[in-house]
């Protein structure tokens, strides 16, 4: 299986093909991809470097250009699937079907990926991307388990690639506002998620406060972990219970599932975390190619490695185990 | 999660002796060699550039706030990070083993080995800059002072080797 | 501008639902309304009887009618569900891009506000599938709606506008009634029939921030267009949805048809909002281009 890697900067980039990605995913330094965060991103002149230095070593660049392009301003999308061909970009990871539609017609010869932010949950709509805009292969949404996945690659020719590692999404991606609601930015519209430069913490007597927008989103005493301060990891109250109501804050890991993945019919392994550090993304890139690697020989998973990931946070096979939802 | 080494309190003390006025000059001078040959920090604050950064080694009694006026950077010495739009604290070895590439931001920050107050944002694009630029102090250090390369160049192998802190950017793949 | 009674988001019993459209065809001056399930496929089972019932008294009434697709298809009998709904003869509105597979070649459609439709090349795409009617996602700020508007008119889609009801923020694979309830998704009881409005989410600090309705994420504050129905229309918005709630919807819709008549009756209107809406609150920062969840008067 193909192990596809986050890269917020060119630095995190080198890290992970050193650490032995066949692919790297990144985007353009502003508002078209998802991952628009300040100081993170790629300008053309460094994304044109790292491709050079990622086909050098042997593996891939593929460009998130996956936001939905603001009305009025098509144009800086349109740009950047331009600047990602030229660039010698291996294939641009796409979400909403009028940039489809303009990649298919202009740049016919470049490699299109369906983003995670299009949600495609089904074979039927899978192949109905396939047929209109020729995708080879789709990012699915973290809403399947397992069987369901094996069951789309059996109806489908489209290549799947599945979220193994990182932050999870609750909802299904590109179908939130939770975080517009609150701060008038959004996933969809911006390339990002509780922003910020709209989260606050607040030392109220014993107690740390994260604040999203004005809107309280965890309250937690001196000893605990720094509440994690995206909307639906947050802890809340309705008719008397409190808790985490949407999701725990915990990271998805998914390598005890890597060979039932590949017994599914998974052509890649995606990490996520392109707002983490080169540190961060070597360890994790290192520890799965050398799973991937010992799944691809037969031999027994490194668990030792694996293991130390998790050091420290709290896990989750995510809605791959049918018990999630 | 690794344990942050602490400067031992006597040590701490003794730098409060340190006259501050000649110890900002000196930081001024290392952060201007270091953006002039990382560029790209510069340019990855982006609008950010415009904030005020202070740096608090929570085991030693000095905050260093960081601003660039007019795109010139500027290092003052101060005993809080009054003035300041955001404030990175954590122990010394922390700090620089972000710098140097050795821990992740993220798994700090919510460890609370690193704390982040006021302007999150610019705090964030401040360690993502850093973090592109692959610094290493040490050798930035005896940039500023060729001549005491060798001898400055053993003290913080020495220094490196007593503390287990990161004085050196991080090599490859840990 | 018209009125485009949306589909019920939550979990209403038969009769409840009987009851709804029977006085909606009587009495509520809305020119179309698009029924059927969206969030949750578990639960039409329990209410299905009642579609060719509300269609029929409806259409009898003089309204346009539409049936929803479900908003998120996974399983193998809702990929079936999204394929039997062109048989029904009606216009069929897509909140899947599931549903435009399953479509024939030609059929019109009506796109709901939970696909993503942000820019002219994603409304141009839809219009040349044979897209007659697209109502945008709530999220979008005051340029985009009149860009989209005047792209729409060039096109012949009808481009309307979240008008009235808890905000459809998210939707899920986890069901969060059932998470609250400590039950799982598969034993859910349908433990989200008891909140005929949503369940409302508070903040640690007792605000009132979302509401939750089995797989879907709804806001609190009900969003509420009445404020701007002057820009709306002058941008080229051609129908305002109502999403039901338990409150008043005819007097709503009564009032604001007064109000798109021309009567200066801004307070009776904000009144009517207020009182079809679950405790009263409302929203409307979208329309302004702002947190969706502030409330500019």
């Amino acid at each position: 299986m193909e192990l596809v890697c986050p890269a917020g900067t060119p630095a995190a980039l080198r890290a992970a093909v050193e650490a032995g990605a066949h692919a790297v995913y990144c985007g353009f330094a502003d508002e078209t991809n998802a991952r628009n965060f300040p100081g993170l991103n790629f300008s053309r002149a460094e994304l044109t470097d790292s491709i050079r230095y990622a086909h050098q070593h042997g593996a891939k660049v593929l460009v998130a250009i996956n936001t939905f392009p603001r009305a009025g301003a098509q144009d800086l999308w349109h740009r950047a699937v331009a600047d990602a061909e030229r660039a010698g970009a291996d294939a641009v990871i796409l979400a909403d079907v009028g940039l489809l539609a303009y990649a298919t017609k202009n740049h016919p010869n470049l490699r299109r990926h369906l983003s995670v932010q299009a949600a495609a949950a089904n074979a039927d709509v899978i192949n109905f991307y396939a047929a209109e805009f020729g995708i080879k292969r789709v990012v699915l949404p973290r809403v399947l388990t397992v069987a369901e996945i094996a069951a789309i690659n059996k109806e489908t020719e489209v290549e799947t690639e599945v979220f193994v590692f990182g932050g999870l999404c609750v909802m299904a991606e590109g179908r939130c506002s939770l975080s517009s609601y609150a701060t008038g930015k959004s996933p969809n519209m911006n390339g990002v998620c509780s922003p910020a430069s709209h989260v606050v913490y607040d030392q109220e007597g014993p107690d740390l406060v994260a604040r999203l927008g004005g809107f309280t989103i965890h309250r937690v005493g001196k000893t605990d972990p720094t509440p994690y301060p995206t909307l639906c990891k947050g802890c809340f109250t309705s008719k008397g219970e409190t808790g985490h109501v949407f999701d725990d804050p915990a990271s998805l890991n998914a390598t005890d599932l890597l060979p039932q993945l590949a017994k599914a019919g998974v052509t890649a392994l995606k990490i996520e975390g392109r707002q983490r550090s080169r540190a961060y993304v070597a360890q994790v890139v290192r520890s799965f190619r050398d799973a991937v690697d010992a799944l691809a020989a037969g031999k027994p998973m490194p668990t030792g490695a694996l293991a130390a990931l998790s050091e420290g946070q709290a896990m989750t096979t995510g809605a791959y185990a049918k018990k999630w939802r | 999660m690794p344990e942050f080494f602490a400067i031992p309190k006597p040590f701490a003390q003794a730098l409060r002796l340190l006259p501050n006025p000649p110890l900002s000059l000196m930081l001024t001078q290392l952060t201007r060699g270091i953006l002039r040959r990382h560029p790209g920090i510069v340019s990855r604050l982006g609008d950010q550039a415009g904030k005020s950064f202070a740096l608090a080694p929570t085991d030693l009694p000095l905050v260093l706030v960081l601003s660039l006026p007019g795109g010139v950077a500027k290092v003052k010495v101060q005993r809080d990070g009054k003035g300041a739009d955001c404030m990175i604290s954590g122990k010394l070895s922390a700090l620089l083993g972000l710098v140097h590439g050795a821990v992740d931001g993220d798994a700090l920050f919510f460890s609370r080995d690193l704390v982040i107050e006021g302007d999150t944002e610019a705090a964030l694009a401040l360690r993502n800059a850093v973090d592109d630029a692959e610094l290493d102090l040490a050798e930035e250090i005896t940039r500023l002072a060729p001549p005491l390369a060798p001898m400055l160049k053993r003290l913080v192998a020495a220094a490196e080797r007593r503390t287990g802190v990161a004085l050196h950017r991080a090599g490859g793949v840990l | 501008m018209d009125l485009t009674l949306g589909p019920i988001a939550f979990f209403w019993d038969a009769p409840r639902i009987r009851d709804f459209y029977a006085r909606i065809a009587d009495e509520a001056p809305v020119a179309r309304v698009v029924l059927g399930e969206f969030v949750c496929s578990k639960r039409l089972p329990f209410w299905q009887d009642e579609i060719p019932r509300a269609v029929e008294r409806l259409q009898a009434a003089g309204k346009e009618v539409w049936l929803t697709s479900l908003a998120l298809v996974t399983l193998k009998r809702e990929r079936q569900m999204t394929d039997d709904l062109g048989l029904a003869g009606l216009g069929v509105e897509v909140a899947d891009l599931t549903a435009l597979a399953h479509l024939p070649a030609g059929a019109g459609f009506s796109i709901s506000p939970l696909v993503n439709v942000y820019n002219e090349g994603t409304l141009e795409w839809l219009a040349a599938k044979g897209a007659k009617r697209v109502c945008l996602p709530p999220e979008l700020p005051p340029a985009a709606i009149a860009s989209l508007a005047a792209t729409g008119a060039r096109l012949g889609v009808a481009v309307e506008v979240w008008g009235f009801g808890r905000l459809p923020l998210a939707i899920s694979g986890r069901c969060y009634h059932a998470r609250l309830t400590d039950r799982s998704k598969d034993n859910c009881q349908f433990v989200c029939g008891v909140d005929l409005d949503g369940r409302t989410i508070d903040t640690l600090d007792g605000q009132q921030f979302l509401a939750v309705n089995g797989v879907q994420t709804l806001s609190a504050a009900t969003a509420f267009a009445g404020h701007d129905l002057t820009t709306l229309a002058d941008a080229g918005v051609q129908s305002l949805r109502l999403s039901p709630q338990t409150g008043d919807m005819v007097a709503l819709a009564q009032a604001l048809t007064d109000a798109l008549a021309g009567a200066d009756n801004a307070a009776a209107l904000e009144a009517a909002a207020r009182a079809a809406s679950p405790d009263g609150l409302l929203a409307n920062g979208y329309l302004r281009g702002q947190a969706g969840a502030n409330w500019v008067a």
